[in-house]
């Protein structure tokens, strides 16, 4: 195997062992410096990657089953990106955590090991590996504050869900390699077009058991369940990861699965209708995620609902079948980054004792911290797709996307707006409480005035995603063009 | 302009309000210096035609975006008029007394972005600009807006706005799929040549209709109008009233009625309609009212029926009268906003049963108040009676039915409501218990000034508009015969 092809993931596996070796020698005080130290090496990192360049000649090593190419790159960035910002995000919350300093890093880069060997998965045992790699180290993470009855409950949650969705998955490879007799993903496609695949309807079942692993990653309706409760439970910096590197995680694989293994084209051989399946998946997770939303008053919760919603536009991409809507996939994939790692790094600041989570802890923030206020108020927006923001370019670009075959979906695009005046309404009671909340008016408490003091890193992460939404939104065109030459390698082939 | 302000630190209160004031004088004198130099390049071939001081610059060249702007004999009318409107409402933003800086950020925002998309030529560069200048509404509404409703007022313009601006972007990304770009002189050249099928037009043109029609406050989806004008903050309520929602109407102008011609002749007869249930519904419902900012938020969604009307008649004079009440009702919103912004600020309350007399105590609000009334009435003399008789003029020839019932609604129902307004508040006799109240001091006068000498000066000579209007007949008229070519 060509080391040098994998050299980002060892590098990054590096990074967390030596951290986590490291830390076995730092007295509790000077442990910020590992977070800093981590923070550091992934820039190194993803400058590494920068330098070779995001769009690459696509290699594969000699086995078959690890591929580089343009949207490897661009996903690898990604993650790399998030890593850094909710390593720094971490560094501020790691005086809550109770239980070491140095394990979270250590955790975070396995966590983003596995995110970058997905991004290069080309057979199903590299996509099975990468997934386990990613979900173990986040149940760990997701129970990371012990002495947080809520944080077990999700731990131990995740952890049975998690385990049944991968127990599913590793079924359907089971008869996917039975059908195929092979799990690279090339090979199932030379094998589909030579029309060699002797047990299709198990090949189909496989595949669809397959997807249903793959729907659980990124919370898309039935497989949504576990969302709101671990969202809630884990540690803020935590739910960030989960919900921009998880999420990412699921799609890349999902893009690979789809358009790679089984060759799904919108004209070609109809294989369990996939335009059909997902449109429906992609109304139902709108649907349920907005709705759900429209009540919630824990803050926490209901971005958990809300990143349900956002997987169902996300999916409006997929439901395209086309190379629009991955591309278009991809630049909402990266405004979502910037938009929710603000958020949840406010949310982390705000809610020190970790148990009052409410929407009126927000209230006066705006004159408690006006960076902060400013932030969130943009990122939500971002989030609710409101101009000129990043989430207003994703939007529209899945919208153009899926208004293409609407010949067979016009009711697809009504839900989606649907979903979006709905998530308008929540996301502005968030701004509401910011701007002109007046706390719990159910006691007589009067809300917090004293001003926030924010961290160096916290700040850093703040003006980071600040300028990321701004930029993404009135500048899109190098981020388009990075997409749009990613997409290629899966579709021009 | 606004980038320049957030950089002031927040202290100097005055800076932020002379800022803006000085941001908008300089818009407006640009506005004047683009009026008065206008001349269309008059090249047939060009595909520019028609259009003055057309600027390009790439934006994302891979969508076929780019910021494509310039104006023409329609648009050039409505610069002007919002930028004579956003130096008002700038000079009316005295009354904001808490985050000042924030606020005059907002307002320049709102004045560029909506300057903007009356001069974008690019489809994508018109909604983007309009949204950047519509969410400020919101904002401003609930951080700044007044009374116990103005969360409520915040939320339900949100929602109200936000779904018709959507189902407009829904309408538009279905243009921009056929003709993959979103150049609007490229496309309405090549309407002719490759136009959508009827099918297509129709559900476009609906989605363009309802879309844009919420936006306007098209009735039966007027409702969010009244009650977001009654809690806005005065210079909100005379920039949106004014001159945002013009803009839904010269995009059904500019982009529908040009791209989808059948379109039109599906949905026209529809919108005529529905532009009565405007001047009817909403003029009876504006008389029963008691608060003078819920009397003119009604009285501003009736006068869009007139513009409808204008769209709906499909003539060429129509159209024009169309153009010029969206001059004169921007104008006149704007003024009447002011004013009872200014009573507001003295009295605390619009009640029009709690104060009265107001005329003798004071003289000069109670002159412009009047004078406003009468305007919105139609009286001769005023930049909207010209543009209402010449829409009547238009829509006689194909509606004419219609147009009867509109004349008596525009005549009969708004006198009503508006001379009632003057009655209570100008004359009758002082309620011992009224607050007290102050006429609007010196150089406050100004802003006042300028938006009825606009009107009277647009009333007098109606001919500066429609020799204006006049260099933009030809893509008028070719509407037109688009649109009765069957």
């Amino acid at each position: 195997m060509n080391l040098s092809l994998i050299s980002l993931e060892i590098g990054v596996a590096l990074l967390g062992v030596l951290v986590l070796l490291a830390g076995l020698w730092t007295p509790p005080h000077r442990r910020p410096v590992l977070g800093i130290c981590t923070a550091l090496g992934l820039t190194v990192i993803l400058a590494l990657l920068v330098k070779q360049g995001l769009s690459v000649e696509p290699l594969t090593d000699s086995s078959g089953g690890f591929v580089r190419d343009g949207l490897a790159m661009f996903f690898k960035a990604l993650f790399l990106l998030a890593g850094i910002l909710v390593t720094l995000l971490t560094m501020g919350f790691a005086n809550r955590l109770r239980t070491g300093g140095a394990e979270v890093y250590a955790l975070n880069c396995f966590a983003l090991c596995g995110m970058l060997f997905a991004a290069s998965a080309n057979s199903f045992v590299m996509l099975f590996v990468a997934i386990e790699l990613i979900t173990i180290t986040f149940y760990v993470l997701t129970s990371l504050q012990s002495h947080r009855l809520r944080s077990l409950e999700a731990g131990i949650k995740y952890l049975i869900l998690g385990a049944a969705a991968s127990a599913i998955m590793v079924f359907g490879i089971a008869l996917i390699y039975g059908s195929a007799h092979t799990l690279q993903f090339n090979l199932i496609a030379d094998g589909l077009a030579a029309g060699q695949m002797k047990q299709l309807l198990l090949f189909q079942l496989g595949a669809l058991l397959l997807l249903a692993g793959l729907a659980f990653k990124i919370a898309a309706v039935p497989f949504q369940i576990w969302a709101p409760d671990i969202y809630q439970g884990a540690p803020a910096p935590v739910t960030a990861f989960l919900a921009i590197g998880s999420k990412a995680a699921g799609f890349v694989l999902l893009l690979r699965v789809l358009y790679t293994a089984f060759q799904v084209q919108p004209d070609g051989p109809r294989l369990l209708e996939p335009a059909a399946l997902f449109s429906v998946m992609a109304a139902a997770t709108i649907l349920f995620g907005s709705l759900c939303a429209l009540r919630q008053r824990n803050l926490k919760r209901l971005l958990g609902y809300a990143s349900i919603a956002s997987a169902g536009y996300a999916l409006l991409g997929i439901v395209a079948l086309n190379e629009r809507g991955a591309s278009a996939l991809l630049v909402y994939l990266a405004g979502y980054l910037f938009a929710i790692i603000a958020a949840f790094t406010v949310i982390s600041i705000l809610t020190p004792d970790d148990e009052e989570e409410d929407l009126s802890i927000l209230a006066n923030l705006h004159r408690r911290s006006p960076l902060m206020a400013v932030t969130l108020t943009l990122a939500v927006a971002s989030l609710a797709g409101i101009p000129p923001l990043a989430g207003f370019m994703g939007k529209f670009l899945l919208l153009r996307a899926v208004i293409e075959p609407s010949a067979t979906f016009p009711w697809l695009v009504g839900v989606a707006l649907l979903g979006v005046v709905a998530s308008l309404y929540y996301y502005f009671g968030i701004i509401r409480e910011i701007f002109w909340g007046t706390g719990q008016w159910w006691t007589e408490k009067t809300p917090e005035t004293a001003a926030i003091k924010l961290a160096d890193s916290q700040v850093v992460v703040l003006m980071v995603c600040l300028l990321g939404m701004l930029a993404l939104g009135l500048y899109p065109q190098p981020v388009l063009e990075l997409a749009n030459a990613a997409v290629q390698g899966l579709f021009g082939k | 302009m606004a980038l320049v302000l957030m950089a002031v630190p927040r202290e100097n209160r005055a800076v932020f309000r002379w800022g803006a004031i000085l941001a908008t004088l300089g818009s407006l004198v640009l506005a004047l210096f683009v009026f008065v130099k206008f001349a269309p390049a008059n090249d047939p071939t060009s595909i520019n035609h028609g259009y003055a001081f057309v600027q390009t610059a790439d934006w994302i060249p891979s969508l076929g975006i780019s910021f494509h702007v310039g104006v023409d004999g329609v648009s050039v009318l409505l610069v002007l008029m919002a930028a004579i409107v956003s130096f008002a409402a700038a000079c009316c933003a005295g009354g904001i007394k808490a985050r000042e800086k924030e606020f005059a950020i907002l307002l320049l925002l709102m004045t560029g972005g909506i300057l903007g998309a009356f001069m974008a030529l690019d489809i994508f560069l018109m909604y983007f600009l309009h949204e950047l200048a519509l969410i400020p509404t919101f904002i401003m509404i609930g951080v700044w807006g007044r009374g116990e409703n103005r969360e409520f007022a915040a939320y339900k313009t949100t929602l109200y706005l936000s779904l018709g601006a959507l189902l407009a972007l829904v309408g538009l990304i279905m243009i921009y799929l056929h003709y993959e770009t979103f150049n609007l002189p490229e496309i309405i050249h090549r309407a002719q040549s490759e136009p959508m099928t009827t099918g297509q037009q129709g559900l476009v043109f609906a989605l363009l209709m309802f879309g844009l029609g919420i936006l306007v406050g098209l009735w039966p989806f007027h409702t969010w109008a009244p009650l977001a004008y009654g809690a806005a903050p005065t210079s909100t309520a005379m920039m949106h009233a004014g001159v945002i929602k013009k803009f839904g109407l010269f995009m059904l102008i500019r982009v529908a009625l040009p791209i989808l011609p059948d379109g039109a002749q599906q949905w026209l007869p529809v919108l005529a309609w529905l532009c009565l249930g405007n001047l009817l519904y909403c003029g009876l419902v504006a008389m029963r009212q008691r608060d003078l900012n819920q009397l003119l938020g009604n009285a501003s969604v009736a006068h869009m029926g007139f513009v409808f009307l204008g769209i709906a008649s499909m003539t060429l004079i129509g159209l024009t009268g169309a153009v010029m009440v969206m001059v004169a009702h921007g104008l006149l919103a704007a003024l009447a906003f002011a004013l009872s912004g200014h009573l507001h600020h003295q009295a605390r309350t619009l009640d029009m049963d709690k104060l009265g007399g107001l005329l003798t105590v004071m003289p000069f609000w109670g002159t412009l108040l009047l004078m406003a009334l009468l305007a919105g009435c139609g009286l001769p003399g005023f930049a909207n009676f010209a543009g209402e008789i010449t829409v009547f003029f238009g829509a006689w020839k194909t509606l004419p039915l219609i147009t009867g019932i509109a004349a008596w609604a525009a005549l009969v129902i708004g006198a009503v409501y508006m001379l009632r307004a003057a009655r209570k508040l100008l004359h009758g006799p002082r309620a011992d218990d009224a607050p007290h109240t102050e006429d609007i001091p010196g150089w406050h006068k100004l802003p006042f000034i300028i938006l009825l000498g606009a009107l009277l000066l647009f009333g007098f000579a109606p001919k500066l508009l429609t020799e204006k209007i006049e260099t933009a007949r030809e893509s008028l008229e070719h509407v037109v015969e688009l649109y009765n070519r069957k």
